[in-house]
C-alpha cells in the first residue's frame, strides 16, 4: 500500500519536472477522451433525433400514400384517375381484423385568406383519429368531430402558423377563412399548438411539418372540392383525379405491424401496375434508423478511439525519452536496492498518472458538451447568422445527449491506454543493467 | 574460459559475523566480442567489522569490478562473496537488490541523488526499496543522520540547491539509512575541492571511530592513506594488502590541513 502511494507520489513529483511536457503529454490523451465524450454525444443527439421523428409517426401505423406514378403510365390525353381509393380505405379498415382504426387522408395545396391577408398553405381533409395519430395538440376549440364530418360541415381546424399568420391580432374562432380557388369560406372551430416536423417519408413527400396546415372534414372536402384538381403551374394547366392522398392504418397490437403491413401489400396489389402507392411502416423506418444510429455511432466512436490511441503513442514516446533521460536515475534507484518491478511500477504509474489526468479531465470537458455546443451555435449565430441559416436543419438544432456508458468507458480507456503504452518504456528501463546506468552521463 | 570449480569455503562459513565481508577466490571475466577479459582473477580478503579499507589499483587493475561485486551489483563469475553468512554470488537478481537496499551503503563521486526529491527523501530511498511502510523509527534516523552530515536546517531543500559537498553528505546520510554491513564508497571525493574532501574524509573518520566498517575506492595517495587499511590491485589480483599505521594517517590528515588553499 504504501509503496503504491509512495510511487504515485514520486510519479507525480518526476512527471511535474518537466510541468510543460508532461502538459502536453496529458493534452493528447485529453482531447482524445474528450472527443469520444463528444463524438459519441453529438452523433446520438443527431439519432436520437430522427428517431423522435420517426416516433412521432407512430410505431404502430401504416401508411399508404398515393404517389404520382411514372408519366409513361399515365394516359397521353386527358386525366388518368390513380392512387388510393374510398373503396379501398372501407375495405381496408373493415376486412383486415387486426386494425384498430383506419383514418383517410386528402391534401391539397391551397391558397387561404382573411380578409386581406393571404398564405399559401396544405388544405388537409381527415377524420378525427388524425388528431390522436399525428399526436396534435389543441390550443383553443375543439378538432374535427365526426359529426362535423357525418354532415359535411364547412368547419375547419387552423395550426398554429395559420392563426398567427391570418389572425395576428384577433381570435381566429369563428371567423371564417376563405379559400379563393374554391371560393369557399370555412368556419375556424379550432386552433391547434405549434408542432415539430416528422421524419420525411419515403421519396415522394418531404418531411411533414404541421405548420401551414388546415384541417376539414374529409367529407366535406369530397363534396366540396371533389377528386378532380386543376391548378395552373408556370402557365399550363395541370390536373390530378385523386380519391386518398394517404390512408393511415393504426394497427391494435404493435407484434402484428409487419404481418398486417404484408397483407396491406397483398391486398392492394392491384396498384402494382401503375405504381402509385406506396406503404410506410415507421416501425421498420424506426428500425432501420437505430442500426444507422449504431453504425453511425460506432464509425463516430471508431474515428475518437484513433484520436486516443495517437495520444497513447504520445505517452509512449515522452515516456521512451524520459526513461533514456533517466537512466542514471534508474541505476541510482537499482544501486540502492529497487527491484527491476520497482522500476517498471515506478514507470508505468508515471504513465498511467498522465493517461489518468487526461481521461478526467476529457471526461469533465466531456460533460461540458452540452452548453458547449449551445454556446457555439449562439455565437456562430450572432457572428455568421447567414451562413448558420444555410446549414441543414440538423446543424442547427441538434442537441447533444451525453452517451452515459461512456464515460467510465473513456475512463478505462485511458487507463488502458496508460499501462499499454506504459509497458514498454518500462520494461526497457527496468532491463537497464545498472552498472552501465550509473555510468551513464 | 573454463568456469572453475568453486573453491571450497568450509572454514568461511564459521565465525563470520566479525566480517563485514569476506572475499573469497573471487574471479570475474567479461565476454567482449570475440576476446575474454579477465576482470578479477581470484582475489581473496577479509573485511573485519569496524575496519576501514581502500582499494587501490590502476585503471584495468580490476578496481571497479570488484567495487562492483563487493556493492552486489554483479556477480562473480566464479568464487564467493559472503556478507554476513549469505554468498551472494548464488543470489538472483531481486535477491541482489535486496541485499543492496539492506546491507550496503552506497557513496558515489558524482553524488548521486535523485534530483526530483529532497534531501530527507533522498536519504529514505534504500528503505523506501525494502518494501515496508516507514516505521517511527526509520522516519527519526533518517532526520538525524540528515542533522549529523549538518544538513538538519535544509531538509527541504532538491539537490540542485545544495553545493557539491553537502550532496556527498546527504549520499553519506543516505548510505547509513538502512543501518548497512559496510559503506562503499567509490572516489567519494573525486568531485571535490580539497576544502570539501577534507570534511568528507573527516566525516568518514568519525563513522569509522563509531564503529563504521568502510570500503573506499580511491587512486589518490592522500586519500588511501587515511584508511586504516590498503588493498592494492594489479592485473585482476591482490598485488599487496597493507595496514597503514596511526603515524602514517596523523601525518596524511596534518599534511591534508595544512596544505588546504586559503580562502580568499
Amino acid at each position: 500500500m504504501n509503496i503504491w502511494l509512495g510511487t504515485i507520489q514520486l510519479g507525480v513529483k518526476s512527471l511535474w519536472l518537466h510541468p510543460m511536457r508532461s502538459i502536453l503529454t496529458v493534452l493528447g490523451i485529453f482531447i482524445g477522451v474528450a472527443s469520444v465524450i463528444w463524438l459519441l454525444a453529438i452523433s446520438k443527439g443527431i439519432g436520437d433525433e430522427a428517431q423522435r421523428q420517426i416516433e412521432s409517426l407512430g410505431a404502430d401505423t401504416i401508411m399508404i400514400r398515393t404517389i404520382k406514378p411514372p408519366s409513361e403510365k399515365m394516359a397521353a390525353q386527358g386525366l388518368t384517375p390513380y392512387g388510393l381509393t374510398r373503396d379501398e380505405y372501407e375495405f381496408l379498415s373493415t376486412s383486415i381484423p387486426t386494425v384498430k382504426s383506419a383514418i383517410p387522408i386528402r391534401e391539397l395545396r391551397r391558397q387561404f385568406q382573411y380578409r386581406d391577408r393571404k398564405m399559401d398553405g396544405r388544405l388537409v381533409g381527415c377524420t378525427p383519429e388524425y388528431y390522436d395519430v399525428n399526436k396534435l395538440e389543441m390550443e383553443q376549440g375543439h378538432f374535427i368531430t365526426d359529426a362535423e364530418n357525418f354532415s359535411k360541415e364547412t368547419h375547419c381546424v387552423i395550426s398554429s402558423k395559420v392563426a398567427e399568420r391570418l389572425f395576428p391580432a384577433e381570435d381566429p374562432i369563428g371567423k371564417r377563412v376563405y379559400m379563393p380557388e374554391n371560393q369557399d369560406f370555412y368556419l375556424v372551430v379550432g386552433v391547434l399548438k405549434p408542432k415539430g416536423a416528422t421524419a420525411a417519408v419515403g421519396g415522394s413527400m418531404a418531411a411533414q411539418d404541421f405548420t401551414n396546415d388546415i384541417y376539414i372534414p374529409i367529407r366535406t372536402l369530397q363534396q366540396r372540392i371533389g377528386d378532380m384538381v386543376m391548378s395552373f403551374r408556370s402557365g399550363s394547366r395541370e390536373g390530378e383525379v385523386i380519391q386518398l392522398n394517404q390512408i393511415t392504418l393504426r394497427v391494435a397490437d404493435i407484434k402484428d405491424v409487419k404481418r398486417t403491413a404484408e397483407l396491406v401489400q397483398t391486398a392492394l396489389s392491384s396498384h402494382d401496375k401503375m405504381e402509385d402507392i406506396q406503404v410506410v411502416v415507421p416501425l421498420e423506418l424506426l428500425e432501420q434508423a437505430r442500426t444507422t444510429r449504431a453504425m453511425f455511432m460506432l464509425f463516430m466512436g471508431m474515428i475518437a478511439a484513433i484520436s486516443l490511441l495517437v495520444g497513447g503513442i504520445g505517452i509512449m514516446n515522452i515516456m521512451l525519452a524520459t526513461v533514456t533521460e533517466r537512466t542514471r536515475e534508474i541505476g541510482i534507484r537499482r544501486a540502492l536496492g529497487a527491484k527491476r518491478r520497482d522500476i517498471i511500477r515506478q514507470f508505468l504509474v508515471e504513465t498511467s498518472v498522465l493517461s489518468l489526468t487526461g481521461g478526467l479531465t476529457g471526461i469533465l470537458f466531456g460533460l461540458l458538451c452540452g452548453p458547449a455546443v449551445h454556446g457555439a451555435r449562439l455565437l456562430a449565430t450572432h457572428w455568421f447568422g447567414d451562413v448558420m441559416a444555410e446549414l441543414p436543419e440538423v446543424v442547427r438544432t441538434v442537441e447533444p445527449s451525453i452517451v452515459p456508458a461512456s464515460i467510465p468507458g473513456a475512463f478505462f480507456i485511458s487507463l488502458v491506454v496508460g499501462i499499454v503504452f506504459g509497458i514498454y518504456p518500462a520494461t526497457r528501463a527496468a532491463k537497464m543493467n545498472p552498472i552501465e546506468a550509473l555510468r551513464h552521463e | 574460459m573454463s568456469r572453475l570449480a568453486e573453491v571450497k569455503v568450509s572454514d568461511a562459513s564459521m565465525d563470520t559475523m566479525r566480517y563485514a565481508c569476506r572475499v573469497v577466490e573471487m574471479k570475474k571475466e567479461y565476454v567482449l566480442k570475440s576476446e575474454t577479459v579477465r576482470a578479477l582473477r581470484g582475489v581473496t580478503f577479509d573485511v573485519p567489522e569496524g575496519d576501514y579499507v581502500a582499494i587501490m589499483g590502476p585503471s584495468g587493475s580490476g578496481k571497479s569490478t570488484l567495487l562492483n561485486m563487493l556493492g552486489c551489483l554483479d556477480k562473480p563469475t566464479s568464487g564467493s562473496l559472503f556478507l554476513g553468512k549469505d554468498d551472494v554470488a548464488k543470489m538472483d537478481d531481486d535477491q541482489l537488490a535486496s541485499i543492496r537496499s539492506q546491507r550496503i551503503g552506497f557513496v558515489f563521486q558524482a553524488y548521486n541523488l535523485i534530483q526530483q526529491l529532497t534531501v530527507v527523501e533522498n536519504i529514505q530511498v534504500p528503505l523506501f526499496y525494502q518494501g515496508r511502510p516507514l516505521s517511527k523509527e526509520q522516519q527519526t534516523r533518517s532526520l538525524d543522520l540528515a542533522k549529523m552530515v549538518g544538513l538538519g536546517q535544509r531538509l527541504d531543500h532538491r539537490p540542485t540547491q545544495l553545493s557539491g559537498g553537502q550532496q556527498q553528505r546527504v549520499a553519506i546520510a543516505r548510505s547509513l539509512v538502512n543501518d548497512p554491513y559496510f559503506i562503499l564508497a567509490d572516489e567519494p571525493t573525486g568531485n571535490l575541492d580539497s576544502r570539501t574532501t577534507e570534511e568528507i574524509l573527516q566525516l568518514f573518520e568519525k563513522l569509522n571511530n563509531e564503529g563504521r566498517t568502510i570500503i573506499l575506492v580511491t587512486h589518490e595517495d592522500e586519500v588511501s592513506k587515511r584508511a586504516k587499511r590498503v588493498i592494492r590491485l594489479k592485473d585482476g589480483l591482490l598485488q599487496w594488502d597493507r595496514l597503514n599505521t596511526q603515524e602514517v594517517r596523523d601525518a596524511a590528515a596534518k599534511y591534508a590541513i595544512e596544505n588546504m588553499p586559503v580562502e580568499v
